[in-house]
């Protein structure tokens, strides 16, 4: 395998961890959190601060992570006690956490060539971004497995079963953002270390990018038949890179790169959905109203 | 049954996915001579004016060397439409493809490429300050696999300008994208030669072309004149800038020529075919043999004076003669 695919291989191990923390929010709390398009640039600025400072670089990313806790508490606080919309609640702090970030590097861009990073040892990267993913795929998987882990489920599902419980709703769904975010963060630090810069404008798109990865991982993992849940996250990212680098590795004009991964991701969909030949097949094993829910969570 | 038919359906599209395009790219490898053809990966961050020009300067500059295109070179070009982790890629993609040389144009992406491989020569341009992108050592010898151009403007030729050509002009308003550290380091050196020219600087940071109008209207009655650094997404606004400054009477003195050519009054600025033209003789020399580590890093030393006479008629600004002998006169733009 060329070190292109290795390249692109990192790249979607590295955004499976910003995916599963956008997974805690939509698809566990049902919040589609946008305030991840500020936590990323966010775990990135906290990072090139404490990196130029010399800091240890592990210590450096459960800084960044803690920072992003602390971004997603705000959005948290907004929408639970402030009773703001969850989407704007998200947007507020997106757009808030732009000056911060530039306020923590002091500047828009700060590279990191100079600084000592997690990959400065002699492991290679794709192996400390797959421990890195694996570990954090698998403390979500055993948080979930957990009592507050259910109850976690259970908030996003029945709110009012919860409150039944006797539970602080708002706390759950609090904990829940701030765990998000905090992964998010987390990607956005090993993402500055990664590229060995970091730059304030390293968050756009970035919800988008995380959304369509688990949506596309839920669809395709979904024939499974395990349920997988986090796994979605993690597959999704990686189908989602491979994209970008199939659509430049396919030597079509560069303006058309956008269009190339949009229709590329949308064949896989469409054609896993059963959107040709499949339907008919489909419709006769489920009947059809299973295959209309199918379309429908694509 | 039915899971097991839908695992092998995804199994087979994703193995003819990957057939489709390796089977392509392998064809391609097979056709074209590797020995004779010089290959060299062109990187940009964002499709807009200056940049485009300086990347048509740079192939340009090697085909009046002898390199042509489809002949004896070949050109990967890559466009990031502006998102940073894909300028990661495409540097990857350059660097695992083995490329001769890596033309990487505006800051982000010269970082990717730098990123991406220490062996293979990159060439730079539209960096405004290489040494603080870490991208080279120093000006005079990058010690690196960098080198080429830097696009600082020379401010104070800028300010000269400005106040011959609006003498009264004591408030200059500067508008910049805040998340461009070029632009922040060309508002550093204004805001040092400010009090040498006598003015006074009021920088306005934008993050979205949206956010355009509402800040220049904000600044009315503020400024007396407008000033344009080179800016990526300045430039991509800048028909939507002169149309406002035109209507609030603010004349615009921009940074380079595209800005003039936009509808902005004056520039005694740099002009990015000329700069991306520089950087493709860099290159060629380094093809030739020369280590970029000991080729210092070059700004454009004669700027160019572009007038644009359709703005001044509109803004009643009469332009001294002695000015417009030496200037290149344009006219039209967004605002006229």
């Amino acid at each position: 395998m060329s070190n292109f695919w290795i390249g692109a291989l990192e790249q979607g191990l590295l955004f499976s961890i910003m995916a599963l923390g956008v997974y805690i929010t939509y698809k566990i709390l049902d919040f589609p959190d946008l305030s991840v398009d500020g936590t990323f640039p966010l775990g990135a600025a906290v990072t090139a601060m404490f990196l130029v400072k010399g800091i240890n670089p592990i210590l450096t990313c459960l800084i960044s992570m803690c920072a992003g806790m602390l971004a997603g508490f705000v959005t948290g606080v907004l929408h639970v006690k402030f009773k703001i919309t969850n989407l704007l609640s998200g947007i507020l702090v997106m757009i808030g956490l732009y000056s911060v970030n530039l306020r923590i590097m002091g500047k828009a861009n700060t590279p990191l060539f100079n600084a000592k990073t997690i990959f400065s040892g002699d492991i290679p990267s794709v192996f400390v971004i797959l421990a890195l993913a694996l570990i954090v795929k698998i403390v979500l998987d055993l948080l979930f497995k957990t009592k507050f882990g259910f109850i976690l489920k259970a908030t996003g599902d029945n709110q009012k079963m919860v409150t039944s419980l006797g539970i602080d709703i708002g706390m759950i769904k609090i904990i829940g953002i701030m765990l998000s975010n905090g992964l998010v963060a987390l990607a956005g630090s090993v993402m500055a270390q990664y590229q060995r810069f970091s730059d304030v404008g390293m968050g756009s798109g970035i919800i988008v990018m995380g959304l369509a990865s688990i949506i596309m991982g839920e669809t395709i993992l979904k024939a499974l038949p395990i349920r997988f849940g986090t796994a979605c996250a993690l597959f999704g990212s990686l189908l989602y890179k491979a994209s970008i680098a199939i659509a430049l590795r396919a030597g079509l004009p560069p303006t058309d790169l956008k269009l190339i991964t949009s229709i590329i991701v949308i064949t896989a969909l469409a054609v896993y959905n059963g959107g040709f030949k499949m339907k008919i097949k489909r419709n006769l094993i489920f009947g059809g109203v299973k295959a209309v829910t199918n379309t429908k969570s694509a | 049954m039915v899971v097991k038919q839908k695992s092998s359906v995804l199994f087979v599209v994703l193995l003819m996915i990957i057939s489709l395009f390796s089977g392509c790219s392998k064809a391609q490898e097979i056709t074209t001579p590797t020995n004779k053809m010089v290959e060299i990966g062109i990187t940009q961050i964002v499709e807009h004016p200056a940049l485009d020009s300086s990347r048509q300067g740079f192939i340009d500059a090697l085909s009046s060397k002898g390199l042509k295109e489809g002949e004896n070179l070949k050109i990967d070009f890559q466009n990031a439409q502006g998102d940073i982790p894909t300028a990661q890629t495409i540097a990857q993609n350059f660097a695992s493809s083995k490329k001769d040389l890596i033309f990487a144009i505006a800051t982000p992406t010269a970082q990717a490429a730098y990123n991406a491989t220490k062996d293979i020569p990159i060439l730079i341009t539209a960096v405004t300050d290489p040494v603080d992108a870490q991208l080279a050592k120093s000006l005079e010898e990058p010690g690196t696999n960098v080198t080429g151009t830097s696009d600082a403007a020379p401010m104070g030729k800028q300010l000269e300008l400005l106040k011959m050509l609006i003498p009264d002009a004591k408030k200059v308003g500067i508008l910049y994208n805040t998340s461009e550290r070029n632009s922040e380091i060309q508002v550093e050196m204004a805001n040092k030669l400010a009090d040498e020219y006598g003015v006074e600087i009021v920088s306005s940071g934008i993050t979205s072309t949206n956010e355009v109008p509402q800040v220049l209207d904000s600044l009315k009655g503020k400024i007396d004149v407008l000033y344009i650094p080179t800016d990526n997404l300045v430039a991509s606004s800048m028909a939507l800038i002169s149309q406002k400054c035109m209507e609030n009477n603010i004349p615009i003195i921009g940074s380079e020529k595209a800005h003039v050519e936009g509808g902005a009054l004056a520039t005694e600025g740099i002009d990015y075919y000329k700069l991306g033209f520089q950087t493709g003789l860099m290159a060629f020399e380094v093809l030739n043999g020369s280590k970029p580590e000991n080729m210092p890093i070059e700004t454009l030393k004669d700027t160019t004076l572009t007038i644009n006479s359709d703005t001044a008629k509109k803004l009643n600004i009469t332009i001294p003669q002695e000015i417009i002998d030496k200037a290149e006169v344009i006219k039209g733009g967004a605002a006229n």
